[in-house]
């Protein structure tokens, strides 16, 4: 068997790598920020105190930075391919933050594959999937980006 | 809130004060709503069981939002988060307490940003370390 035949990644896969997701819109309001708070049990005000945000350099209540999970909104990265891999954990997230996120922004969010890679493990081979999302607010400028990399195995059959 | 944490005060080395989290089924149904992320392994306890976990799972993405928490206490209202890395060893599950620590690795100014380099872990009530990360805020300076 080639080394090619043996690899996770598919012609198909290496088609997607780059391919954005459809575009979802969040639209952020003070309650959907208070209730990331609550979640977290951040009792910040700048999160919730207008009267104490007003007071600072934001003028007004932001959001706390990261209050989005990534498949929230965005279209699946995955829906354009079929991974041969099973299962799946989170294995790292990265995040960027350009702007902060305030009540009444319009969010919108897309996602797409950046890679594929392989490593051996004690399960056999694992596939990476590194998936970037952005979030663009309604300025058009980026506010923040996220990269995840989740790990898949492959099947116990190939 | 505590004082604004400036540039001047911040040297390598120096301990960001951790943050505790006693995470519940309750605080996890809030992140599953909050966040919209409905995962059964999340807020089921019995769909956790059967995808072989002991227990309901903390996502990685409530962790390293403690850690951002620990950020965002130690350096709000003028300091913000520029970027924020976690990489997930070892999960939480429910009923655990998620022990968040911290230190200064570096500090420098560039391109007129005063920024502080962090290096960032998870630890659980055992002391045992289940995330690593590191972090690059910026702050203010007197």
């Amino acid at each position: 068997m080639s080394q090619e035949q043996d690899s996770l990644i598919t012609d198909e896969m290496r088609r997607a790598i780059g391919v954005e997701s459809e575009p979802g819109v969040i639209e952020v309001e003070r309650e959907t920020i208070r209730r990331v708070a609550d979640a977290l049990g951040d009792a910040n005000p700048l999160w919730r105190d207008e009267e104490y945000a007003r007071g600072t350099s934001h003028g007004g209540v932001i959001a706390f930075p990261i209050a989005f999970h990534p498949s929230t909104r965005a279209g699946s990265p995955n829906a354009s391919y079929e991974s041969p891999a099973r299962g799946g954990v989170v294995a790292s997230d990265e995040w960027e933050f350009f702007e902060v996120v305030r009540p009444g922004d319009e969010i919108t969010v897309t996602t797409r594959v950046v890679d594929f890679y392989e490593r051996e493990g004690g399960r056999g081979r694992m596939l990476f999937t590194v998936t970037e999302t952005t979030y663009r607010n309604q300025h058009g400028r980026v506010a923040m980006l996220q990269r995840r990399t989740g790990v898949g195995f492959p099947p116990r059959n190939p | 809130m505590a004082e604004q944490l400036y540039y001047d005060d911040v040297s390598e080395g120096m301990e960001i004060p951790a943050l505790e989290k006693a995470v519940t089924s309750r605080s996890l149904v809030m992140y599953c709503a909050a966040y919209e992320d409905y995962a059964e392994i999340h807020h089921d306890k019995d769909a956790a069981q059967q995808a072989g976990f002991p227990g309901t799972v903390v996502p990685g993405l409530f962790t390293s939002s403690f850690l951002a928490q620990m950020l965002t206490d130690w350096i709000t209202p003028e300091g913000g988060i520029k970027r924020l890395q976690a990489s997930y060893r070892r999960p939480h599950f429910a009923g655990e307490t998620v022990v968040c620590k911290g230190r200064v690795a570096a500090k420098r100014v560039e391109g007129g940003e005063r920024l502080v380099e962090c290096e960032l872990w998870v630890e659980n009530a055992e002391g045992e370390t289940s995330t690593t990360g590191s972090a690059v805020v910026a702050l203010p300076s007197r």
